[in-house]
């Protein structure tokens, strides 16, 4: 068509799309006078749209129910916002307060941990927080356990002091007429009246900045007793450690105390004069009072190093390593454990994968080749297995295997080996090998046959009527060709056997587990999703390299199917 | 006609009050548990006697308590709570309370109190390790040996420390694939004060004892990850001894008579029990808690020993234990609890645990694949 210099098309008269081709500047018209490229691209389209259609419902299935969950997992291997969402004030307060990571943290950090501990707390989300951190380092779990209880005694001795100064400080209308916006007063009238739920608590404006710790504990307090427990901050006496912040915001300033005009500024005046006297307890006393392990500089160095809301941390420990203050080193040898397994699993996913190949091919040779009788029956035998359930099979095998399991009785029987020195086949590698060949050979002998079924006879009759040995024939001309077979029998059992779960759990013993029974352990055992999804995240990225490598060198072409 | 309206008004309302009452709990409920003999005597214990007073109640039971931690998180990340009551070990119900997965019960409200009147607290005493945990059953790890195969002279063991005793009882042993119970069973045989393990364990040194006590039995030990594999091997004599549940080797010697011997000394106790998923929709909580006030009760938990030999865990239950169902022998000398059984026994400190738990592992593991 654009061959503009074709000759039949000058001879015709009227309108044809050749002549509007080259009538022109303008654009190649459709016999109905629109644009070609417009009418073709709206066929195409449609087209296309019913081709999207028909294949909707499977894509659907496969995004939601394969790309999702592997998105979530791969997000959830760095996700860490557990730290600086529960503890948002310490996380500000250790960045910028906290240098020395020898010794621990100053005044400030100990009460910001206070504002946010007893937020959490009351959220319950405290312990959920210490399960999180004792991954990295151990005993964080219990001291927030613990500390949870403890954490409202902090600030209590100032309490006390500022109600004993002036019972209006225990008034919780005091601290909403100081604390709450105008339009939140408002809005929560209203919503009291109709029995609605209140709505979130807003600060005065210019209130933080006179009192900036008391304001944000105060609103920590608010929002978390509206939301947690539907009250009202007009009801409630404020936590203690708001106290604490009141007293530190005092003492920090009292000059600036001065020139606040808001509600309740005589009661704030008369209160920051006064704080000057109240008796001064440390925070880090406070803090030691409830657990000592708040001294301990590691665990603020563990905040301090999980505190973003993204961590290598997960595939970190997933290598073998750990993050300390000195940068990233390598766990101890008596707890290197992931890099051994990914390793173990490679090598016995590829011996197996070599032992299938070696089983699988003469099996599937005979299937291809025997008169059709007997080779139907010899595809029964195979597919038997392939159609028992796993576990049935691996227990067998059990029952086969074990020290007083049959092949040893028979091994005894026939004198081969002494009673008291039967084989050890099963609980070690030797046993998982056994047992996963077993059960991954049929996918194995299936692409093999599918293969060699097409390879026509004819081509051996002619390289052994050309001269060629038995020998020469098959490896010369008959191997070749079923190469495609080895390929995809190859990828089907190496993917397959590489995240074996179940087999290896039941005859691996200590020695022949894989890394998915270490995924299986973090997943439902000690939830450590993060760590679990880490160590999947490994696995599939280390699949996809391997299948890189096999298509640069053998070509993902040359795998057939049939 | 007036009157008439005000009285039918009236009838209306009498009626449709009993009705809403049943609407305010739900009439299906899913109970998770370890399914077998276990679940069976949760059945005739508690669900059939409840579903006999409530014949409108359907129980639906859900074998999931292997993974349950995994799946209650999983459920309440959907959104979508499908469990009602989730019958899990201590040590998980202190994971799910601290995870915010289980819900906090206050004891006293929430249970029945004991049949000799003490509060619900007092009756559970001890077991109540965490705020969301009902206990249930006590049971124990121990130790069955083949009897069959106990060398001539010598004394059958006795307990956890003739494990390590590869001169006088030799063959392949079976313990269980973690750390907990095997760490403190090796430093109690190392000779380490009951009273002083946990200390010990906490150190590099304690550490490393434990793992050298049980490197002497490494090479000779089988080791198991579901509990229906050491009586299996006990059973097929692939070991000598193996560590197990008390109830499972009860069942496997008493009930399918296999010529096995308990080994009780040094058994470590183990808390079984309930918890509620956080959030349930208040219909169904309404429910639950119906049920578990029932289910928890002095007589309930003294019953389901008749049908498995764990010990209640209330303390006025223990007087109530009779005899089994089915066999007609006494219970009582095959509970955990039995003096004769007790004279040496530990218990996991589950608390100790949620803290070394993470790290233990990750040792235990790698000293196992090395």
């Amino acid at each position: 068509m654009s061959d503009t210099s074709a000759t039949g098309p000058d001879a015709v008269s009227g309108p044809t799309p050749d002549t509007a081709l080259r009538a022109a500047d303008g654009p190649m018209l459709a016999a109905d006078g629109t644009p070609l490229k417009r009418s073709l691209n709206r066929a195409l389209r449609a087209q296309k749209m019913r081709a999207l259609l028909l294949i909707a419902p499977l894509l659907i299935f496969i995004l939601v129910t394969f790309v999702a969950p592997i998105a979530d997992m791969l997000f959830r291997s760095v996700e860490n916002q557990i730290v600086s969402e529960t503890l948002p004030r310490t996380v500000v307060a250790l960045e910028e307060e906290w240098d020395d990571h020898t010794v621990p943290p100053n005044e400030t950090v100990y009460a910001a941990m206070a504002y946010d501990l007893v937020e959490a707390a009351e959220r319950r989300q405290h312990t959920r927080l210490g399960s999180r951190l004792n991954y990295e380092t151990t005993g964080i779990s219990s001291l927030f356990r613990r500390s949870g209880r403890g954490i409202d005694d902090v600030g209590e001795s100032y309490a006390e002091s500022f109600i004993a100064l002036d019972p209006a400080w225990e008034e919780p209308a005091t601290w909403t007429a100081l604390m709450a916006s105008e339009t939140w007063r408002e809005e929560a009238a209203v919503a009291e009246a109709n029995g609605d739920d209140l709505p979130r608590f807003e600060t005065a404006e210019g209130i933080e900045a006179f009192l900036p710790e008391t304001a944000s504990a105060y609103a920590g307090f608010a929002n978390t007793i509206i939301e947690e427990d539907g009250d009202s901050p007009e009801a409630e006496e404020p936590w203690n450690p708001v106290y604490l912040a009141l007293y530190r915001d005092l003492t920090a300033n009292p000059e600036r105390i001065d020139e606040y005009r808001g509600p309740e500024s005589d009661l704030l005046r008369a209160a920051a004069e006064a704080a000057q006297g109240f008796e001064s307890v440390p925070v880090i006393d406070q803090f030691e009072e409830i657990d000592d392990g708040w001294l301990d500089p590691e665990v603020w160095g563990t905040i301090a190093a999980f505190s973003g809301r993204y961590t290598a941390g997960y595939y970190l420990a997933a290598a073998d390593l750990q993050l300390t203050p000195e940068g990233v080193e390598r766990q101890p040898p008596d707890q290197r454990i992931y890099l051994l397994l990914f390793k173990r699993t490679l090598i016995m996913s590829l011996t197996i994968t070599g032992m299938c190949i070696l089983l699988g091919y003469p099996v599937a040779f005979l299937l291809a080749n025997l008169p059709l009788r007997t080779s139907n029956l010899l595809m029964i035998l195979v597919l038997l297995p392939f159609w028992t359930s796993l576990l049935v099979r691996t227990s067998a095998w059990k029952v086969l295997l074990q020290q007083e399991g049959v092949i040893n009785d028979i091994l005894v029987w026939i004198g081969v080996v002494a009673d008291g020195d039967r084989l050890q086949l099963i609980n070690n590698q030797l046993g998982t090998i056994i047992a996963m060949t077993h059960i991954l050979l049929p996918f194995m002998i299936l692409p093999l046959y599918s293969v060699m079924k097409t390879v026509p006879p004819s081509y051996v009759r002619a390289a052994r009527s050309l001269g060629a040995t038995d020998w020469t024939a098959f490896w010369r001309v008959y191997f070749p060709q079923s190469v495609p077979g080895i390929g995809a029998g190859s990828i089907l059992v190496f993917i397959l056997a590489i995240g074996y779960y179940i087999t290896p759990e039941l005859v691996g013993g200590r020695t022949g587990t894989f890394i998915s029974n270490r995924i299986a352990y973090h997943i439902s055992d000690s939830l450590n999703w993060g760590l679990g999804a880490a160590l999947g995240a490994i696995l599939l990225g280390a699949v996809l390299v391997l299948y890189w490598t096999y298509d640069r060198i053998v070509g993902i072409d040359n795998v057939k199917l049939g | 006609m007036k009157l008439k309206t005000a009285m039918l008004a009236g009838t209306a309302l009498l009626l449709a009050a009993p009705a809403a009452q049943a609407q305010d709990m739900a009439d299906s409920m899913t109970l998770v548990s370890w399914g077998g003999a276990y679940q069976a005597s949760q059945v005739n214990a508690y669900t059939t006697p409840y579903q006999e007073m409530h014949p409108e109640v359907e129980v639906i039971w859900d074998e999931s308590s292997p993974e349950a931690v995994a799946g209650m998180r999983a459920q309440s990340e959907a959104g979508n709570v499908t469990w009602d009551l989730v019958d899990v070990e201590a040590a998980d119900a202190i994971r799910l309370c601290d995870e915010g997965l289980a819900m906090e019960l206050d004891h006293d409200e929430v249970l029945a109190p004991g049949d000799d009147g003490s509060s619900a607290t007092d009756d559970f005493g001890d077991m109540i390790v965490s705020d969301c945990f009902v206990p249930q059953i006590v049971f124990s790890t121990t130790f069955g040996y083949r009897a069959d195969q106990v060398p001539e002279g010598v004394e059958p063991p006795t307990g956890a420390c003739d494990v390590f005793d590869l001169e006088t009882y030799p063959g392949q042993r079976a313990l269980n694939r973690q750390p907990i119970a095997n760490m403190e069973w090796a430093l109690l045989c190392d000779g380490v004060a009951y009273e002083d393990v946990y200390d010990v364990l906490e150190t590099e040194e304690g550490i490393e004892r434990a793992f050298a006590m049980l490197d002497t039995i490494k090479d000779e030990t089988i080791w198991w990850s579901a509990s229906a594999e050491p009586i299996q091997l006990l059973a097929d004599g692939e070991v000598f001894m193996a560590s197990a549940y008390n109830g499972r080797l009860f069942s496997a010697i008493v009930e399918q008579d296999q010529p096995i011997g308990m080994a009780w000394d040094w058994q470590m106790f183990d808390i079984d029990g309930w918890v509620v998923p956080a959030d349930l929709p208040e219909d169904r909580l309404a429910r639950v808690m119906d049920f578990l006030y029932f289910a928890t009760d002095t007589q309930r938990l003294a019953d389901q020993a008749a049908y498995i030999s764990y010990g209640p865990a209330r303390a006025s239950s223990a007087p109530l234990v009779g005899t089994h169902a089915e066999l007609g022998i006494e219970m009582a000398p095959h509970m955990p609890t039995d003096p004769n059984n007790a004279e040496n026994t530990f218990v996991n400190n589950y608390l100790w645990w949620a803290d070394y738990r993470d790290d233990l592992d990750a040792r235990f593991q790698a000293w196992l694949a090395q």
